[in-house]
């Protein structure tokens, strides 16, 4: 789901080799210990907060920002994980298999949510999210962290933590994984 | 042409319909939420095309329909022009006419879903038809085992039913469900036995691959679910059983009978149940019945059809 974001390139269609990684393991790792103490300072601690991943590439980040925060905070942090397939507005355009779950440990009302995410491109995946978040209670507050903002937005979406601002062709791809972050180009 | 539609499980095969519990699961997380609704019908227009009466099929495609913010609208003979004599076709053509994406139609006689289908652009769904197929109902009923199962072994619903053995039992031979659950469940490996006295088998069960019984006690040490169908009255008197007391002595699930069962064995009812005919009141409310589970599994499993007819947008009706 977050993939479509990367790229506007057709799925399966042959990808030349054309690859930069702008981002190493190490990198993503320093991001995400500098998000979580901007998320402590932000919100005065971590009381009330509840760490919810995007499927498919935000969960892992969520998981790791929400280790991240209980050991500087001390105390646990809530953390769910959200797929929005149902919630998005191209469904028509290009339906989407929803093979992922939905999980959101706590009831919503009254706490405030950092929304996590690997890639911010267009903004609907993240629109979809906050429609399908109301659907699980009324936030107090709803903040986006995001480990690579490429641009190129098509909603007045804009991350409250940004790990990386990207500079990004729209026809690029960014691909993210356990390695770190790699600009792929669309060849010659 | 109709888009395509849902009309009988043999349509789905073995992956169509793993494909659509998978779509299911999603669903039923849904129905858990505090706000059981998700946008992704939004606009589309579902329509219950009823000449046969239905409580529970009805509300749930409804149920299906609103939970996907699918509008939805209602057709029952009873209260339709059929009294004036409007034709079949002139009301589906009608529906369909007014832009309805999907329409499921339940009809007394066979192979209506499909000859509708030929008449209108909307997708047919088949809500049951004659003593021919009610595919979702076997959706929900595989969904149910596969969920009973996951919750007994403690781990995630599994892709099939490999080795679990179902015994059928009671009015086969017009049961529209038992012949689309014996397509469902073989097709997810499960061992089905059809038991019930010999007018109330089909003649021939020559292809259907399953195993055929008359005395339910014999079958019952033997199987891992006990699936009771409904009884209706006048069809005992075609098949001269002389008496519901009696059918219920040698096919009902009495509670003396279910008193000897193995704590383990399951008990499904594709409802309505006729409580102290086939089922004894007390045995369908126990801890061993799936009666509300596969109520509840019909609505993610029909969420799950309409989603998957629906959600795309190219052969829409009118452009």
């Amino acid at each position: 789901m977050a993939e479509r974001e990367r790229s506007s390139a057709p799925r399966g269609a042959p990808l030349p080799a054309r690859r930069s990684v702008v981002m190493d393991a190490a990198d993503v790792g320093r991001v995400l210990v500098r998000i979580a103490h901007e998320v402590v300072e932000r919100n005065h601690g971590t009381s009330g907060l509840v760490v919810v991943g995007l499927q498919t590439g935000g969960v892992p980040l969520a998981e790791r920002l929400a280790g991240h925060l209980a050991s500087i905070s001390g105390a646990p942090v809530p953390l769910g994980r959200l797929d929005v397939a149902f919630y998005r507005d191209d469904l028509r355009i290009r339906p989407v298999r929803p093979e992922s779950v939905t999980e959101i440990p706590t009831e919503l009302t009254g706490r405030v949510v950092v929304l996590v995410d690997d890639v911010l491109f267009t903004g609907r995946t993240v629109r979809a999210a906050l429609d399908a978040l109301a659907d699980h209670g009324r936030a107090q507050a709803v903040q986006l962290a995001v480990l690579v903002d490429r641009g190129h937005r098509e909603l007045p979406i804009r991350p409250d933590y940004v790990g990386k601002n990207l500079p990004t062709r729209r026809d690029e791809t960014v691909e993210v994984g356990e390695w770190g972050v790699a600009i792929r180009g669309t060849g010659e | 042409m109709s888009r395509p539609g849902l009309l009988s499980v043999a349509d789905l095969g073995r992956e169509g319909i793993v494909e659509l519990l998978h779509l299911a699961d999603s669903f039923a997380q849904v129905a858990a939420r505090p706000i059981p609704k998700v946008p992704a019908l939004r606009g589309r227009t579902v329509a219950t095309v009823f000449y046969e009466s239905s409580t529970r099929t009805r509300l749930s495609f409804e149920t299906a329909a609103k939970r996907l913010s699918a509008d939805t609208m209602t057709f029952t003979a009873q209260t339709s022009s059929v009294t004036k004599g409007e034709s079949l076709r002139d009301t589906v053509e009608t529906l369909d006419a007014m832009g309805v994406d999907a329409m499921v139609v339940r009809h007394a006689s066979a192979g209506v879903p499909a000859r509708v289908a030929g008449w209108v652009r909307a997708a047919v769904v088949n809500g049951g038809d004659g003593e021919h197929e009610h595919p979702t109902q076997a959706l929900a009923d595989c969904f149910t085992l596969r969920e009973a199962l996951a919750r007994r072994g403690g781990g995630q619903p599994a892709d099939d039913l490999k080795g679990l053995r179902v015994a059928i039992v009671g009015d086969v031979r017009h049961s529209r469900v038992a012949r689309s659950d014996v397509l469902a469940l073989g097709a997810l490996g499960a061992e089905v036995v059809l038991v019930g006295p010999p007018t109330l088998l089909p003649p021939s069960t020559e292809g259907w691959g399953v195993a055929v019984a008359h005395d339910l006690d014999e079958v019952l040490g033997e199987v891992d679910v006990v699936y009771l169908l409904r009884i209706q009255a006048e069809r005992l008197r075609e098949a001269f059983v002389p008496s519901l007391e009696e059918y219920t002595e040698r096919f009902g699930l009495t509670r003396a009978r279910a008193r000897r069962l193995p704590e383990e064995l399951l008990v499904m009812h594709p409802g309505p149940m006729v409580r102290g005919v086939e089922i004894d009141a007390e045995v369908a409310g126990s801890a061993r019945s799936l009666v509300t589970s596969q109520v509840r599994s019909g609505v993610a499993v029909r969420m799950a059809v309409l989603f998957r007819l629906l959600a795309r947008a190219e052969e829409r009706a009118g452009g």
